[in-house]
């Protein structure tokens, strides 16, 4: 190796660290360095068409006759429930619609695996995804007002304080106008189903499938329209053989495609919704294998074993006595699953990975290409015969003792 | 679907009754004591068969469990903690098990150590609500994976053997 070309390199290498410096810099000072703009907040909204006006065109929606009262968008909260691959793309683009205020919940952190979706970048790894959202938001559109949650709404500790920035989180002090469930697990999505239950609160489920070739948004008003634990989950059917299907080694695939395709119908029937123009979905599925996209949509499960569902239910149905005539719904979801039981008084179920069998009643209502991820359990209507004696004493045992004895254990 | 052995490990495990989660007050405590008497059961199985696994302890409410598991492969003890929060839609929903100290060590976990459970575990588990309580997840969650996971994580080199530490009693006064 030759001194001069050691020396060529180091220069290189210098002139390129000088670059990003110079680079750090700029965005540490972006008003003073030529090139970088800062966006600075903007009164009122204008529909002036000039290039420094970020809102001409989302105005010109009011112009051409599409949406009535495009401001109206600034008077609006929205809660985002997991930022990741879906959800930060739908906080971009409510943010770039110039959304008054933002309620951001995740307690994940952004990592170089998260790269292959869209809105986070390597240098934010690291940091909290609400946080590392949060400013990159507020660069895109300083006039949103956005707050952040770095925890899991389905603990103990959290979802009453969760529920209470649902229910006050709004610009004015009162609930947000619409929560939008963009987690990656059944589990938080429940927890989400049970706070909108609770306090009667208008929301959109979303979900890509594991498989990263499907997904679904879904809207869900309480009382009105089926719960989340309604029914089991629906599987938009991806039109491979599930059996094939390798899952071995890993727990879940992602597009970037498949997330922001699902996040684009997530947000546009989110503006359909607020700012009330076209046909807001009850329910699209979307299979990337065949570009179907099911549509449909649910009434409420009447047995759902949430309280809180069936008082919404009772609620609703008091409004609708008092109100003149309602449309005629379609298909109600009516679950009435075989049961088979072994001696054990375990439920079984059959192999998941086969689909449920298209006309069984697990799907009735349901359109072409869309199932139940499992069949619906049975009504407990046998617990009790399976309940052996230790479970039956339990009650009338004290919890300290049962806890001593449980450590115990742990030493013989 | 469920192998035979988990399966007649899961029907020795006594079936809870009561549908009843962390915010139901007096029926929480009343699950809390099932939950309790059905854990003690399946230890007092496992010791009895000879594979004794875990150890677990909760907070006051309940509501957050911590402990330890292991698994013996090739001889050697393979020991992690685990912890896990009972969520406020249980038993509605499982318990989401997690192994911190493996968080990033292996695809099938999801965020901070969170097991990846297979397709399996939660149509079962839905059909099972609410008889099925925290001994029945480990059973059909942990243990599986467990028997899945560790085997690979010691061929790939990813996790090592580590000699008994003398401070874990856990560690040293099990396997008799
Ligand atoms: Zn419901």
């Amino acid at each position: 190796m030759s001194s001069t070309k050691t020396e060529d390199e180091l220069r290189a290498r210098v002139a390129a660290l000088e670059q990003q410096l110079a680079a750090a810099l700029g965005s540490a000072q972006p008003s003073t360095t030529a090139g970088l703009v800062k966006r600075t907040k903007i009164a009122t909204m204008s529909s002036e068409v000039v290039d420094s006006n970020p809102y001409s065109r989302l105005m010109a929606l009011k112009r051409m006759g599409i949406v009535d009262n495009y401001e109206r968008i600034r008077d609006f909260t929205v809660a985002i429930v997991g930022v990741g691959g879906v959800g930060s793309v739908a906080a971009e683009m409510l943010t770039r619609c110039g959304i008054g205020k933002l309620l951001l919940f995740d307690y994940d952190k952004v990592e170089l695996a998260n790269m292959n979706r869209l809105f986070f970048r390597p240098d934010q790894s690291g940091f909290s995804k609400v946080q590392a959202a949060q400013e990159t938001l507020q660069g895109i559109n300083p006039d949103v007002t956005i707050e952040t949650h770095n925890y899991n709404v389905t603990t103990v500790a959290n979802f009453a304080h969760f529920v209470g920035r649902i229910k006050e989180g709004s610009l004015t002090g009162g609930p947000v106008d619409l929560v939008l469930s963009c987690v990656d697990n059944f589990e938080a999505r429940m927890a989400i189903n049970q706070a909108c239950n609770e306090i009667g609160q208008t929301w959109f489920e979303s979900g890509v499938s594991e498989n990263a070739v499907s997904g679904h948004i879904q809207l869900l008003i309480p009382g009105e329209t089926a719960c989340f634990a309604c029914a089991p989950p629906l599987v938009v059917a991806s039109g491979i053989d599930e059996k094939t299907l390798k899952r071995d080694g890993v727990c879940a695939a992602s597009l970037p495609t498949t997330m922001g395709i699902v996040a684009g119908f997530l947000i546009q029937n989110t503006l359909k919704y607020l700012l009330k123009f076209g046909t807001v979905s009850r329910y699209l599925g979307y299979n990337a294998m065949l570009d179907f996209f099911p549509s449909m949509e649910f009434r409420p499960n009447e047995q759902c074993t949430n309280f809180h569902c069936r008082r919404q239910q009772q609620l609703y149905q008091e409004k609708l006595a008092l109100q003149p005539k309602a449309d005629g719904a379609v298909a109600a979801v009516a679950e009435e699953a075989v049961v088979h039981e072994d001696d054990f008084g375990i439920e079984l179920v059959s192999d998941s990975a086969e689909p449920a069998v298209a006309g069984h009643n697990a799907n009735a209502g349901l359109v072409a290409g869309v199932h139940r991820a499992y069949d619906a359990p049975a009504p407990s209507h046998h617990a009790d015969a399976a309940v052996t004696s230790e479970i039956s004493e339990a009650a009338s045992l004290d919890l300290e003792d049962l806890q001593k004895q449980f450590m115990a254990m742990n030493s013989k | 679907m469920v192998d035979d052995a988990t399966k007649s490990t899961l029907a020795k495990i006594p079936l809870l009754k009561t549908r009843a989660g962390p915010r139901d007050g007096d029926a929480w405590i009343l699950r809390l004591k099932e939950e309790y008497a059905a854990l003690i059961k399946y230890v007092q199985n496992n010791k009895e068969a000879d594979n004794d696994w875990f150890r677990l302890e909760s907070n006051k409410d309940g509501t957050r469990w911590f402990g330890k598991c292991w698994f013996v492969h090739d001889l050697l003890k393979y020991e992690f903690d685990v912890e896990f929060d009972i969520p406020v839609t249980y038993p509605e929903t499982a318990p989401e098990l997690a192994l911190p100290e493996l968080d990033g060590k292996t695809a099938k976990m999801y965020r901070e150590g969170k097991i990846c459970l297979t397709d399996h575990f939660k149509p079962l588990w839905a059909r099972n609500v609410p008889r099925f309580g925290i001994a029945h997840a480990l059973a059909l969650g942990l243990g599986p994976w467990l028997a899945v996971e560790i085997p690979d994580l010691v061929e790939k080199k990813l996790i090592v053997y580590n000699e008994p530490k003398a401070s874990s009693s856990a560690a040293s006064g099990s396997g008799q």
